[in-house]
């Protein structure tokens, strides 16, 4: 299974923000989109999971998906973590799941809500409501119902943005989990360039709306696409396990 | 910390950062059980609190009747006396169960119309299909007009046909604009101002015994209640009822907003449109038959809310049901403020229903919007 994607592109009245992207996203694979503010990184995310609107196609395992067959198959977590909401947590991540809930719950679906809970070490907070939380907890809980539909394809906006250290490495290594254990197909876009590099298996530069570069994180993240992408100097190195790992120098 | 059957596997190493006042016992999914089953019990308590007030509203009433006598009347009306039969079974009994699902469809058209728009402030009335209503209903006893064979239709039908005109306006403007909340509520408002408009205007042109009688429509009256109009009532709410089922989880799910209830397969749009449809319609039913009753369908939601939270399976149920209960209370009110007299309901629901609402209010912890 994977995902193609053909000439998508996105505009908003007359301004194009995705402009003819093509790609193709293989199962079981993390791809990281990267790019500066504006870039284009969310309109795509929000296009592809059949929520803007879009020209071109996007094809999974080969069959091309209507708007309604995208938001079907195609998981996706926003950004924005506020909510002003009373839900309880636990009913928060049911929802995961909301073509199967009906009067009563299936048999043994709460189980399985609290085991998802639990692998972020959430369990606790399944009474409380989603307005007495952190907003890093919030995401938490966000992204645990993403993976609880058990969608083909995942795709996630900036899912680690209001995460602690621990949990931002949490989060990636349960995905990249996942992505290898499930075959799930990840979209991910990410700010930072070094968490990219470890856990992503390709990095996809979006500028202006452009796909500027694609392939293994080392061979994007180079100082010559930084700069075109970031406008920015840095310096790449290389850590124990190969990972290219940004040091950025100076605004140009 | 304990992780539930099956979780081992998949957790994540280590807890560092996890929640700080975590309990041994609390990720137990019994604890979901155990809040349903709260929560059941506070809707059966809400089932007990609405009996034990139909049972008041009809033993109270300006005949000052024995509860033997009401009893015979409702129980035995063949051994009962006339008048007392005439009473119980043609007065009281329509009026309260027509406090009830009053009580009921504004209950349900208010949590209807705060989940759709996500705003605690809407109620049937933001969107003026209340002033709407008494515009209808003044217009029709200012011009005297009667719809042949069935005169006593002619009010509630002008009120309610008026009810469906303001939807229509502000759904037809709504609509151009994507079915927006923050356009419903702006289409409505206007809409309200433009029917409060017209209802002085009418009320200005009517003369004096005209006027009396569209401000004691527009009070909000039982005395109106038949066995015409309760079986109306009814068939709307049912309706409405059976309609919204499949689209309890969906509704919950509005909750989180509409970009996240869209990704997780919500069409917000569609059931927006279903859901403004019901509660124009459940309005127009209910205002069309007793006049304008305000606050039920702000407060009811709300008081529902505190007791059951936001999962709309038990929301919706607890919603009509407590606005049941503030109406029957508000009727059983109205008649004993002042014996041998009935005051307009509409006058006494704010007064039954804040203290409530205050009480819950000062009694919990937690936010609930």
């Amino acid at each position: 299974m994977s995902v193609h994607i053909k000439t998508l592109t996105v505009a908003y009245g007359k301004t194009q923000v995705i402009r003819g992207f093509d790609d193709h996203w293989q199962e079981g694979q993390i791809t990281a989109l990267i790019g500066c503010n504006g870039a284009g990184k969310s309109s795509l995310l929000r296009a592809l999971a059949g929520l803007g609107p879009m020209q071109g196609a996007v094809a999974v395992a080969g069959v091309a998906l209507s708007p309604e067959e995208q938001r079907r198959q195609i998981a996706y977590m926003p950004q924005d973590t506020s909510a002003q909401s009373s839900l309880t947590v636990l009913e928060v991540v049911l929802l995961g799941r909301l073509g199967s809930l009906g009067m009563r719950l299936p048999a043994g679906i709460a189980d399985e809500a609290m085991a998802a809970l639990e692998t972020f070490g959430l369990a606790a907070l399944q009474a409380r409501q989603l307005d007495e939380i952190s907003g890093g907890q919030r995401q938490l809980v966000f992204l645990t119902q993403a993976l609880f539909r058990q969608p083909r394809v995942l795709l996630l906006d900036e899912p680690t943005a209001a995460l602690d250290l621990r949990h931002q490495l949490l989060v990636l290594e349960r995905l990249q989990q996942v992505a290898r254990q499930r075959g799930t197909i990840v979209g991910v876009a990410m700010h930072d360039l070094n968490l990219a590099a470890q856990y992503a298996d390709r990095i996809v530069g979006l500028n202006g709306g452009h796909k500027t570069a694609s392939g293994p994180p080392v061979e994007v993240l180079t100082a010559e696409n930084l700069k075109a992408m970031y406008g920015i100097e840095a310096t790449i190195t290389l850590d124990a396990q190969n990972h290219p790992q940004v040091r950025p120098i100076r605004a140009v | 910390m304990r992780a539930p059957n099956g979780a081992a596997a998949e957790t994540m190493k280590g807890a560092a950062c996890a929640a700080p006042d975590t309990p041994a016992d609390a990720t137990s999914t019994s604890q979901y059980g155990a809040m349903m089953f709260q929560r059941l019990g506070r809707l059966a308590g809400a089932v007990a609190l609405l009996c034990a007030l139909i049972v008041a509203d009809i033993l109270t009433g300006p005949a000052m009747l024995g509860v033997t006598d009401v009893l015979r009347g409702l129980f035995s009306p063949s051994s009962a006396e006339p008048m007392i039969r005439v009473i119980v079974q043609d007065i009281r009994l329509p009026m309260t169960l027509m406090a009830m699902l009053v009580g009921m469809s504004l209950g349900t058209a208010g949590v209807h119309m705060q989940t759709i728009l996500g705003n605690p402030l809407a109620s049937p009335y933001t969107l003026g299909f209340s002033a709407a209503a008494g515009f209808g209903a003044a217009l029709a006893i200012l011009t005297g007009v009667s719809l042949p064979f069935l005169p006593w239709l002619t009010v509630p039908l002008s009120a309610f046909v008026m009810c469906i005109l303001a939807a229509a306006l502000v759904f037809s403007v709504s609509k151009m604009r994507g079915m927006r909340p923050e356009i419903m509520v702006l289409a409505g408002i206007a809409t309200l101002f433009m029917f409060q408009s017209a209802q002085s205007l009418v009320q200005y042109l009517a003369a004096p015994e005209v006027l009396q009688a569209i401000v004691f429509w527009l009070f909000g009256s039982l005395l109106k209640a038949s066995w015409n109009n309760v079986p109306i009532v009814a068939v709307v709410f049912a309706f409405s009822t059976l309609a919204v089922l499949p689209n309890l989880w969906q509704l919950t799910a509005l909750r989180l907003g509409d970009a996240r209830a869209v990704a997780i397969g919500v069409d917000v749009k569609a059931l927006r449109i279903k859901l403004f449809g019901l509660v124009a319609l459940l309005t127009a039913a209910a205002v069309a038959f007793v006049g304008t009753i305000g606050f039920v369908g702000l407060v009811a939601p709300h008081i529902a809310r505190m007791l059951v939270g936001e999962d709309q399976r038990m929301l919706l149920p607890m919603a009509a049901l407590m606005g049941a209960v503030i109406m029957t209370g508000a009727s059983v009110i109205s008649k004993l403020v002042s014996p041998g007299g009935v005051i307009p309901i509409g006058i006494v629901t704010a007064l039954v229903g804040v203290p409530f609402l205050f009480f819950l209010i000062l009694r919990g912890q937690r936010r609930h919007w």
